[in-house]
């Protein structure tokens, strides 16, 4: 396999603050990988180091063996890239924007073919300004993908999407795996990448947090199996009482986190022996984003982390 | 430097330009409303009285003085008399920068009692189509009236036209430094506008980092945003020249002379407006760097106002702001045909512009740090 992206002891300071605080990483050709973490653990600013937009303050960075800040106009032919919040000239619409941008590139492109290809094809003549949130994601795409680039950055495409748009976003993705084309996405979406991603790396503070396959992840930092009961919060009280295991008790919820099968029989015996009592007993596994919230705090609703801050462990 | 990729991306900036209308009223329409307004306060216009300066050889006979009261009566002339010993009314005109003159010849009194044919000299300005309309008309309305009641209409009394004697360059009406110095002002606020608004909106929207993500390099950008506003300039002076000459006979011309000047221009002031929002943080800082730099520039360059009329200070002032290099070259050109004075002026605006195209490529960022 060829690295298509190689970091060693990346640092990134703004001032006195360290944005990135010694990032080592390796990307494989063909490999999707995500980049994780909250609101100001040094996602961007990495991602932005990768792309030739922001020089490092140390350590080491190859993209597709180059160095993106001093090599970025070489470098630039081969990379497609949706920056954070892609932003366009107002007045353009997409399929004049696809002509100047290949044109730029010295290429010649089907406009319409691209436009196809990220689901934009109705939008073809209508001013950037005019576009929604999501098909002005889609023109980003679509720009992205002029050059025929080996490898894609896209930071944050499908934040702010509706679930249809960032389904076909999905697709777009999948459709460049199988192509055999690398892709470095960030995502606040957990299920985004546990869907989409060869790897994930989570980063926290500006340090790795976890790196693997989702699977990896969840089995080296996951805690197993969750037995959950619906029960009144002294149900918990008692247990923590009686057994040796972590018990949570959130909105009318009792979870205890099982260390062996054998333990879900004794748990649900003293269960029994308390007398409180409960419905809607459950197992269930740790998903990604368990993972995540462990590792970096705590998440909004439905798996959005855009509100979530770099707070402690939960 | 890539002429296709400039090509791209000028038409691209052209269609987002064209598109949002705001600049192309500035560059276009704006300078036409203020050499309409400028040229219609300052211009002559035909409801006021016309000052006739004239030379009566007829020693005031009767007949004479009852002639100019008749004309006096008409309210269109003011009238102002000259002493015959003055000689040739008409270069006495031109010596004091007037232009409308009438001589009435000696014998004036007893030739029109003996119905003997009386030529009356009527000088005037050729090139002020107004005014001189209206003294000749005015002569030779008294005069048929006179005719009428002594000859029953047999022609006594004729007018000889006299155009005054070209005044060598040297006097030109206000509309005439109004047409170069609206050019310069054109030169100057159409890119310096638009460019502080844009660099720094640029800045704020990342569109120059979006950029930074193609092959295109800052200076290609700059250099095809200049290609659009050299063309924006030399539109709107052939625009400002039509109309200066159309509605109000600006006696300027168009000279290749002019043409450094269209293009120079351009790359100064484009690169200045990249500099002054680049060293901004934000646009609404921008603006007001903009217009510190816009303004005083804007009045103390000879725009609306030639240079020659301010006092000495003002006029030292106005020789450290690179517009005045412009206007100065553009009257040079337009007006007086100077040769010289236009290669100076050009050899300065050339050196700024070259400054201040590499600083701002310079100083300009497409990527942050």
């Amino acid at each position: 396999m060829t690295e298509v992206i190689h970091l060693q002891k990346l640092v990134k300071d703004y001032g006195p603050l360290r944005a990135v605080d010694g990032i080592d990483l390796s990307v494989q050709k063909g490999e999707v990988f995500a980049f994780l973490g909250p609101n100001g653990a040094g996602k961007t600013t990495t991602v932005e180091i990768l792309e030739g937009l922001r020089p490092r303050t140390s350590g080491t960075v190859r993209v597709l063996g180059l160095d993106p800040w001093t090599e970025n106009k070489k470098l630039i032919h081969r990379l497609g890239v949706i920056p954070q919040d892609f932003k366009f000239f107002e007045k353009i619409h997409p399929r004049e924007a696809i002509t100047f941008y290949a044109g730029l590139f010295g290429k010649k492109v089907d406009a319409d073919s691209i436009l196809k290809q990220v689901q934009l094809e109705d939008k073809a003549t209508d001013w950037y300004e005019k576009l929604s949130g999501g098909q002005k994601q889609k023109m980003g795409l679509a720009l992205a993908l002029v050059n025929e680039p080996e490898l894609l950055f896209l930071d944050e495409p499908t934040t702010g999407l509706d679930p249809q748009a960032r389904r076909s976003i999905w697709e777009v993705i999948r459709s460049l795996k199988s192509e055999g084309r690398s892709v470095f996405l960030t995502t606040h979406y957990l299920e985004e990448a546990q869907l989409l991603a060869d790897r994930v790396c989570i980063i926290n503070h500006g340090k790795i947090a976890a790196l693997g396959t989702p699977e990896d992840i969840i089995q080296e930092h996951g805690k197993g199996e969750v037995l959950s009961l619906q029960a009144a919060p002294r149900l918990a009280e008692y247990l923590r009482t009686k057994v040796d295991l972590p018990v949570r008790s959130e909105n009318h919820t009792v979870d205890v986190e099982l260390s062996t099968n054998a333990d879900i029989l004794r748990v649900l015996n003293l269960v029994e022996q308390s007398g409180i009592p409960w419905t809607g007993v459950s197992t269930r596994r740790d998903t990604l984003e368990d993972v995540f919230i462990r590792l970096v705090g705590k998440t909004t609703e439905s798996g959005d982390l855009g509100g979530a801050g770099s707070g402690g462990l939960k | 430097m890539n002429p296709r990729r400039i090509f791209l991306n000028l038409s691209v900036f052209a269609k987002g330009y064209l598109r949002s209308r705001v600049g192309l009223f500035f560059a276009l329409v704006f300078p036409i409303i203020l050499i309409l307004l400028f040229g219609a306060i300052f211009s002559n216009s035909s409801s006021t009285t016309v000052d006739v300066y004239v030379q009566n050889q007829d020693h005031n006979s009767a007949m004479s003085l009852r002639f100019l009261e008749a004309i006096n009566s008409t309210k269109a002339i003011n009238l102002h008399f000259v002493s015959p010993s003055v000689g040739n009314l008409s270069k006495w005109l031109g010596a004091n920068d007037l232009s409308d003159g009438l001589v009435i010849p000696a014998g004036f009194q007893s030739d029109y009692y003996n119905k003997t044919p009386v030529v009356l000299t009527v000088i005037t300005n050729p090139e002020q189509t107004s005014t001189s309309g209206i003294v000749s008309g005015v002569v030779q309305g008294v005069a048929n009236q006179f005719n009428l009641q002594r000859a029953n209409g047999t022609q006594i009394l004729s007018i000889q036209p006299e155009n005054l004697p070209t005044l060598g360059g040297q006097s030109f009406q206000y509309i005439d430094y109004l047409v170069p110095g609206l050019i310069g002002f054109s030169i100057l606020t159409s890119p310096m506008f638009s460019m502080v608004n844009i660099s720094s909106e640029y800045k704020k929207e990342k569109l120059f980092r979006q950029l930074s993500l193609t092959p295109l390099t800052k200076a290609e950008w700059l250099t095809s945003t200049i290609i659009w506003y050299i063309l924006l300039t030399v539109i709107s002076t052939g625009i400002m020249v039509a109309v200066g000459q159309g509605a109000f006979g600006a006696k300027v011309t168009l000279s290749p002379l002019m043409l450094p000047f269209l293009i120079l221009g351009p790359i100064l002031f484009t690169s200045l407006g990249l500099l002054a929002g680049s060293v901004s943080k934000d646009p609404e800082t921008a603006a007001v760097i903009g217009n510190i730099i816009t303004f005083p520039m804007m009045f103390l360059s000879g725009t609306f106002f030639p240079v020659s009329l301010f006092p000495g200070w003002l006029a030292t002032v106005a020789h450290v702001l690179p517009l005045f290099y412009v206007i100065d070259g553009l009257n040079a050109a337009m007006l007086y045909g100077n040769v010289a004075v236009t290669l100076t002026d050009t050899a300065v605006v050339g050196v700024l512009a070259v400054i201040f195209f590499a600083a701002a490529v310079r100083v300009f960022q497409w990527r942050e740090t």
